[in-house]
């Protein structure tokens, strides 16, 4: 780099630079913010959702599985299981759920493995709850297909 | 032999070697782990996935800062000309530190997840749960209490000697590490929020204030290798981490895409994070300039190695790899496929891993009192350790590239009713898995190879 560009001037572009870019970043997470409610639905979050997404967290689903592509890669996609396996009808979501939960471990040898959680019935509610709200949030159209 | 210019540099040492047996236990549980992608139930009972990969990610992270911390408390001394505030307390926050790490990693292994949940009380501030951030609260609060005993150590130190570039830019970064770290502490019920705050820890950590960490080690260990005057590396750092921000702070956008925010993130997040690899390639510009105009000739050759390889991994496996899947239309459909996790590897590696090693490589010698660097011998073990991994993980990047963009072919792309499912497109791609466990045993292999090197002397040299 030439003489001319001295180390205060990259000093300053570092500075200004990251400040300028920080206050654009904090700018739109207040805009953003303010934009959510219309796209996530909250509205619907109920007990019972709210319930659900703690039984997500204290049991590491997101250990094995992606939602909305976060997670690991090991298992199915869950933001849109609800569509996939429950056709987006909520008793036959609830009741597949139910059904699935409790036939764990499957138990083949050699195919991937889940874990049974001992859930009650009520809890595997809350969790399906959970995956139909999420399901039903405006996600800019992904996941591409209902494959996950 | 005392070779160190201030004794205090020797805190360092417990933090290298510990990163060092978190590392090796970081690789078994991905051999495990990689072994589960194609024998599914292999150890199922014993040790789940989820449980595997908790282990596996957090391993990385608590090894990182371990060896991160160990090169501030290395550097911040003589860059500053004078001895550390207090290397007590950073022995003190170092068993700390290990024991919460030990403990927590034994409650993963011991109790399900859920019962630990339960014994921490996760209830009554729930925290747990999230990806990479599974740790129990108090685990977290422990974090954030290490961390504030570390910047106030080096913070106090600073003060009371030089301020460098390669100083300030250090903590900057330490800085911003915990400042980000506070938000793992909000976990609202709404997930797109949850999700939304919880990447102002992980990307700006990552593609942010790490880069800072990162960029103020390697200046730090060119100067010294090279002997290129300090006013051109530390200009050179400043352009460098200036690039790293201001693409990598409106970057986050590209997390942005999917997540019930409005679509102006894809724009943002595409433009910033296509130029995300700009800074990369400074680094690598650099780090061969400087090593190339060098005014000495540096007896610690291996150091003089992982400081250019760190630099060209870095631009491969954050550059490269994170262009290949960070435009808009591109992410909608490799976003959370093996895509993902092909460039998660190489960068983290590249980036990260690679740079604690290359400050070990360099600061060892000397906190062990062998000299400017270790014989012959130990050297060529040392740089088989680093051809090794770096090729290793070149495969492993390879591999599961291969099988993302097949995942991408068969499972994403097709139509509904075409598509195939998760499960039948994951038996698809068992060959790319097993030889992605293949690279990670000869990874394995190089990683002996690299810790033989510290136990290898002159002396079984002429034996």
């Amino acid at each position: 780099m030439s003489e001319r560009f001295t180390k205060g001037m990259a000093r300053n572009i570092y500075y200004g630079g990251s400040v300028f870019f920080f206050l654009i970043f904090l700018g739109l997470t207040f805009h953003t913010t303010k934009e959510m409610p219309k796209r996530d639905h909250r509205e619907n979050i109920t007990e019972s959702v709210a319930k659900g997404k703690e039984l997500w967290e204290e049991n590491n689903c997101i250990g094995c599985h992606t939602l909305i592509g976060e997670g690991a890669y090991f298992a199915p996609e869950l933001a849109n299981v609800y569509i996939r396996r429950g056709g987006g009808d909520e008793a036959a979501f609830k009741g597949f759920l139910r059904g699935w939960m409790n036939a764990q471990p499957l138990n083949i040898p050699g195919r991937r493995q889940m874990p049974n959680f001992h859930l009650t019935d009520e809890e595997i509610d809350n969790l399906a709850d959970f995956l139909k709200w999420t399901s039903e949030m405006d996600t800019n159209d992904w996941p591409p297909n209902d494959e996950g | 032999m005392n070779t160190l210019k201030f004794q205090s540099q020797a805190v360092a040492k417990p933090y290298f070697v510990f990163a060092l047996i978190l590392f090796v236990g970081q690789i078994l549980f991905g051999l495990i782990m990689g072994l589960q992608y194609v024998v599914g139930d292999f150890l199922g009972g014993a040790i789940p996935f989820n449980v595997a990969r908790m282990i596996h990610t957090n391993l990385l992270i608590v090894w990182l800062l371990f060896g991160f911390m160990g090169s501030a408390y290395y550097l911040v001394p003589e860059e500053a000309e004078t001895e550390l505030y207090s290397p007590k307390l950073a022995m003190a926050l170092f068993w700390i530190f290990a024991a919460a790490g030990v403990a927590t990693i034994l409650g993963y292994l011991l109790v399900p997840y859920s019962t630990l949940a339960h014994y921490t009380f996760n209830d009554l501030w729930p925290t747990m749960g999230r990806e990479f951030l599974e740790q129990p609260t108090i685990t977290k609060i422990g974090i954030v209490v290490v961390a504030l005993g570390f910047l106030f150590n080096l913070g106090m130190t600073i003060l009371k000697g030089r301020k460098t570039a390669i100083n300030m830019v250090l903590m900057t970064g330490l800085i911003g590490l915990a400042v980000f770290f506070l938000f793992a502490f909000y976990n609202p019920t709404n997930l797109a929020l949850d999700k939304y705050f919880w990447w102002f820890v992980v990307h700006l950590w990552v593609e942010g204030v790490w880069e800072l960490i990162m960029g103020a080690i390697l200046a730090y260990v060119l100067i010294k290798i090279t002997g290129v005057d300090r006013e051109v590396i530390e200009k050179w750092l400043y352009v460098i981490i200036a690039m790293a921000l201001i693409t990598g702070i409106l970057g986050t956008g590209h997390h942005f895409y999917w997540l019930t925010t409005p679509e102006y993130w894809q724009w943002i997040g595409s433009v910033f994070s296509a130029l995300e690899p700009l800074p990369f390639f400074a680094m690598v510009l650099y780090a061969f300039n400087m090593v190339n105009r060098r005014r000495r000739e540096h007896p610690n050759k291996a150091a003089t190695l992982w400081a250019l390889g760190t630099a060209v991994m870095a631009f491969l496996g954050a550059g490269v790899w994170g262009f290949l899947h960070t435009l808009a239309p591109v992410n909608y459909y490799t976003h959370g496929t093996q895509i993902t996790a092909a460039h998660g590897h190489m960068a983290f590696y590249g980036a990260y891993a690679m740079i604690v090693m290359t400050i070990i490589s360099y600061a060892m010698p000397k906190i062990r009192g062998i000299g400017e660097a270790n014989c012959n011998r130990a050297q060529v073990w040392e740089m088989w350790g680093f051809w090794l991994m770096t090729v290793a993980m070149v495969f492993i990047t390879l591999f599961l590239t291969g099988a993302g963009v097949l995942q991408v072919w068969l499972q994403r792309l097709p139509e509904n009713g075409e598509a195939l499912s998760f499960m039948a497109t994951q038996d698809k791609l068992a060959i790319f898995y097993w030889l992605r466990e293949a690279a990670g045993v000869v990874f394995l292999l190089g990683l002996i190879a690299y810790l033989m090197s510290f136990f290898i002397t002159e002396k079984t040299a002429k034996a």
